[in-house]
Order: structure tokens, then sequence, then C-alpha cells
């Protein structure tokens, strides 16, 4: 039987590759606290689904002594699978095979699921854990990398794309995450960084640990590179699935509709906010109150948390929440908060998501460090993403709208479908304090009491105009609601607005403030 | 987030102050000062490879004050304007971080 011979050849071949750099560079693996790349996968992907791609590939190096040295699976493992039922393209480097290094071989592997993934329409994810170039093939090496960005690129707003770092991904390699939509990373596991350490310390005299430099916390809080934190690979793997059951596979479909839920009734919607405009509130109390079973899949928890972004379901359809977070900076608008909101915004327009916008602000943040950082550039990203989107768009003001934040927040004047505003909104062009100390301040300073006439005078603003009433008499309000109504007002807005329809100049594409 | 483990603070925004919590790249913000023209500070890291001028020297607008090394180029720093050198910080082989004082300059009467 020549037959039953060739397929035990086979089976006996495959094991020799599926063992990747062998057992001594596993155990290193192990030891380092890591999962293999083929557990990470097996682990994401539903049970049995995987198939894989190009077990067999081989690099072609004949320099620096490559010409003997064979690499399984030239150090990436690719293939397709399904999460929860969802079809997915993915690829896991394999740092037991030269430390994960990429190779022209190892990247034209990746680029050729990423084609895959693009032409079938379906979500890719990277689980990239790798020592970097493999500088043995020199330019080879950054060919690889090119191919792979341009890629990146291309699907960007066509197919989810998403980045695991699960061990060093540093120099060009960063910039693949860097150009997809979310990366994930993992405390004392992942590091990204340009420049590491040692380049940092030859050059400037500097040390700074890996992890301090470009470790998880650090991306996900203060670059805001890294859009969800975890603690293990497990819970990481677990957010994967979390995300990929939210969002829609391509920008051709929406997102998988589920049995719509009733909020859990965590916290009285009309109870979170307090009276006083000065005092704090945790916005995504409000979010639980609104959201179908109280669910909420925060994005950049961490970073710029002034701004609280991520999905939620309403009515079984995934939205997108925007909003202010008065807890950090006092909800305030600044170059970080701007640039997540905005990137957030754009993701969903991309994807056929609607957006929620709940608005409680009290301005842009002052400072020498906002102005010279450019928080008008940053700013004016969040204009043109609202502008541009062409979802529908749903704001509601809870409290404060003041100045340009009031604009920026997806006002009616950059193309919102619903405007609702509590009783408790303020809009108006600022805060009564300061709009009083301009309006009447000659008043102010000719009264014989300065203190008791400016105290007067703020009152008698913030009757005036620190409310909801002004802009709805205006229209730019469509109707101000109680607090308990909102959830049934989105869910009809939703209703309302399933066949909008939004046209756009046509053009090869816009120059957004970036 | 630990949202109980800090204390609400007072953040003012124009003209009214808020209770929030700050976030720790607020807090690790660097206070902007107003640069002095008598300071000449590194505008990239690198290494100093010569330095051509000495404490009490006064030296006229365009003349060369040192070299510094960085990302493999050699920039040439020179005198922003005649002026007398009070104090130098720095010496040949030392490396610095970006906007480091290097020269501190003072006035030389009849000098504008």
């Amino acid at each position: 039987m020549t037959l039953k011979k060739n397929i035990l050849a086979l089976r006996q071949k495959k094991a020799i590759v599926e063992k990747g750099g062998g057992d001594k560079a596993i155990e290193k693996q192990v030891a380092m606290g890591k999962m293999t790349a083929r557990e990470r996968i097996l682990n994401l992907l539903d049970a049995n689904s995987f198939h894989e791609y190009d077990l067999f590939v081989e690099h072609e190096e004949r320099n620096f002594g490559m010409d003997d040295k064979v690499l399984a699976g030239d150090g990436v493992i690719t293939g397709t699978g399904t999460i929860n039922g969802a079809p997915i393209c993915i690829y896991a480097q394999d740092f037991t095979v030269m430390g994960g290094s990429l190779g022209l071989k190892h990247a034209r592997k990746i680029t050729k699921i990423m084609d895959h993934a693009l032409r079938m329409k379906v979500p890719c994810i990277g689980i990239n854990d790798s020592g970097g170039a493999r500088i043995q093939e020199g330019i080879g090496a950054l060919a690889g990398y090119g191919e792979i960005f341009y890629r990146n690129t291309m699907a960007s707003g066509v197919i989810p794309q998403i980045s695991v770092i699960l061990g060093p991904c540093a120099g060009g390699a960063v910039y693949s995450p860097a150009l997809t939509d979310f990366v994930f990373v993992v405390e004392n596991i992942s590091k990204m960084f340009i420049t590491g350490p040692n380049v940092i310390e030859t050059v400037l005299g500097e040390k700074i640990s890996q992890e301090d430099l470009g470790g998880a916390r650090v991306h996900a809080e203060i670059t805001g590179n890294a859009h969800f934190y975890a603690l293990s690979e497990m819970e990481c793997l677990d957010q994967i699935k979390k995300l990929i059951d939210l969002i829609p596979h391509s920008n051709q479909q929406k997102a998988p509709k589920v049995e719509p839920k009733a909020p859990k009734s965590l916290k009285n919607i009309e109870n979170i906010i307090p009276a006083d405009p000065k005092q704090p509130y945790d916005v995504r109390d409000i979010i639980y109150a609104l959201a179908d079973d109280s669910y909420f899949l925060e994005v950049h928890e961490l970073w710029a948390a002034n701004i609280v972004i991520g999905f939620g379901r309403l009515n079984g359809e995934t939205v997108g929440f925007v909003a202010n977070q008065p807890m950090y900076l006092a909800g305030v608008l600044d170059c970080d908060s701007s640039d997540k909101a905005a990137r957030f915004i754009r993701y969903c327009d991309a994807f056929n998501i609607p957006i929620i916008t709940l608005e409680d602000m009290p301005g842009y943040l002052p400072g020498v460090d906002q102005e010279h950082a450019g928080v008008i550039r940053h700013g004016a990203k969040m204009l043109y993403a609202y502008s541009e989107a062409t979802v529908p768009k749903i704001t509601v003001i809870l409290r404060k709208a003041y100045g340009g934040g009031y604009i920026a927040m997806n006002s009616r004047h950059l193309g919102a479908d619903f405007m609702m505003a509590w009783p408790s909104a303020e809009i108006a062009v600022m805060g009564p304090e300061g709009a009083a100390n301009i309006i009447f301040r000659k008043e102010i300073m000719e009264a014989e009491d300065e203190d008791a006439m400016r105290q007067q005078k703020v009152q008698e603003y913030i009757e005036k105009f620190a409310n909801p009433y002004v802009a709805a008499s205006k229209g730019y309000i469509d109707a101000v609601i109680e607090p308990m109504e909102t959830r049934g007002m989105l869910l009809h807005a939703l209703e309302v607005s399933k066949n909008k329809d939004d046209y756009r100049p046509a053009k090869k594409h816009g120059i957004p403030p970036f | 987030m630990e949202i109980e483990k800090q204390e609400l603070v007072d953040f003012a925004v124009t003209a009214r102050k808020y209770k929030t919590l700050l976030t720790k790249k607020y807090l690790n913000r660097k206070p902007w000062v107003n640069p002095s023209a008598y300071e000449i500070q590194s505008i990239i890291p690198g290494t100093i490879l010569s330095v051509f001028v000495k404490e009490g020297d006064i030296v006229s607008e365009g003349s060369q004050l040192l070299i510094l090394e960085a990302m493999k180029m050699l920039n040439r720093i020179e005198m922003p304007f005649t002026a007398r050198i009070k104090k130098i910080n720095v010496e040949v082989g030392l490396r610095i971080p970006k906007d480091s004082l290097m020269i501190e300059l003072e006035a030389v009467d009849g000098v504008e």
C-alpha cells in the first residue's frame, strides 16, 4: 500500500515542523511565561477550526551560514479558522524559530494570508512575537516589512485588522500594528519600541528597562498605541473574542445582530449625574444604564481617560459610544482625547456602526503644553471625523456643552441626525462664570461690591442661558427629554435611521489633519 | 480603573473649578519655562566632540562654540550674538540629552 506509506510520511513531516524551534526552545518560551505560537492560535480559535497554510515554506537565504539552517515554517504560522463561528485569517510569529525573526519568506506567508483575508472579506489577526528583522537576509527582511505595511494600508477600512503583541515587537516591526485597527497588549509580555533600551543607552547614556520604555502599561496608558490591555495571555485572547463578536466582518456587512436585552438596572439613570455641574461622576454608569444587558466593551480604557469610547449594543445591534468622562480632567477635550475619539469615530463610520455621543464637557484643556503639542491640529481631527461620518449619528447632551467643545461633540452643525438634551443640559458659548465676566464686565467693575455683582450676573446668565432651551428654540436640539426616556429614544432613532442615505462629494480622499 | 484610590482635586477650566481626578500623563507634564537668549541648549541628544571657547571669552556673533555629534551628524553650534561666555556646562566626550543647558552667556557692555 504505497498511499498509506505516503500518508505516514506526511504525518511525520508535519509533526516535525509543527514542533517549531524544538523542545529546548519551547521550554525557554514557556519559562518566559509565554504560550507557543500554536497554542495561542488554538486557544483563540474555535475547537478544530484552525486550518494551516504554508506549513512547508522554507527560506531561500544562502549567505552567512543560512544555507544549512532549517527554520520550521520560516518562523510564522498562518491559516484560517473561526472565532465563535466568525471566519477569520490569522498569523502568529513563532519566537522559538530563530527568535521569530522576519525574513522574506516569513513575510510572504503573512502577506499571502492578508491578501486572502482581503479577498474573502474576513478579519485578519496578527500575533506578533519576534526579535525583528532577520539580519542575515538584509534587504529581503526590509522588503518583507514594507509589503506587510502596504497590505495593512490597503485593507484598512475594508476588513478589521487586529494586532496582538505577545512578545517583543521592535524597530520597523511596530508599524504593522500601528497601521491596524486594534492593538492588544499583555502585562510583562508585550514590548514595543522603535529604538530599544540598548540604543538609547549608547546614544544618550539613559538607562531604562524594556518595560518602562515600551511595556504593555506604557502603551495602554501613556502612548495610546495599545487599545486593549490584559494581565495574562488568556485574558487577552478573551478580549479579542469579545471584540470579534461585536464588529462586522467587513465594511460591506453590518455587525452580527444578537437577541436584544434590556439593561440590567444597575443604577437609576436619573440619579447618576450630580446636580452641581462642578461635581464628577463616572459616565460609564450612563452607558451601562443605556446599553443592552448593560454590556460595554471599552476601547483605550487607560489612555486619555477624559473621554470614553467603546462598543455596546442597542436592540441587539452594535453601536459605538463616545462619551466625555467628567471623572478625569473634568472631561475636557485635549490632544489625546481628540485623537482617541477621532480614530474611533472613523472606525465606526468605515464599518457601518452607528455612533452614540454622550456629552458633558467644559471645553478644551488650557495650557502651554497643550497648545504647543498641537491641540488645534488634534482637536480638528474630531471635527473632521464627525463631519465626514455618514453612519447614523446621535447625540445626547447630559450636562455641560460649552463653546468649541459643543460644536466638536457631534453637534447638529456637523451633521448629527438626532440631537437630544436632558433638562440638566447647559448649552452655551462658555461656562456662566466666564461669560458673565465678559458680558457684564462694566457693570461688575463699576459696582460697589464687585463680588456680589459678579455672583448676581453669573446667576442671571445661568438662568437665561445655561439650559437646553435656547438651543432647542433654534432647532439645534430636536428634543429635550427625561433621562428615563433616553434608551427608548435611542432605539427609536436607530430604527428611523435604518435606511439612512447621506452623500458626500466625490473625491479620491479627504485630507484629515493628521 | 481604580477610581476610588485617588482623591478628587479642584481643576480649573476657564473661570470655573471642577472636582475631578488627574491622569498620570497630566501629572507628569513639564511646566513651560520662558527660554532665555543667554542660555544655549542642546536641540538634539548627542555627544560633545569639541569645545572652542573658554569661560570669560568675549565671542562674536557667528563664531563656532562647540560641535555636538548627534545621529552621525556633526552639528556646529554657533554664537547667536556677541557676548561673554559666563559658564560652560559641558566637556568633550560628554553625552547629553535634548534641552540640556550647554553654555550660559552674559551681556557685554556696549555691545547689542
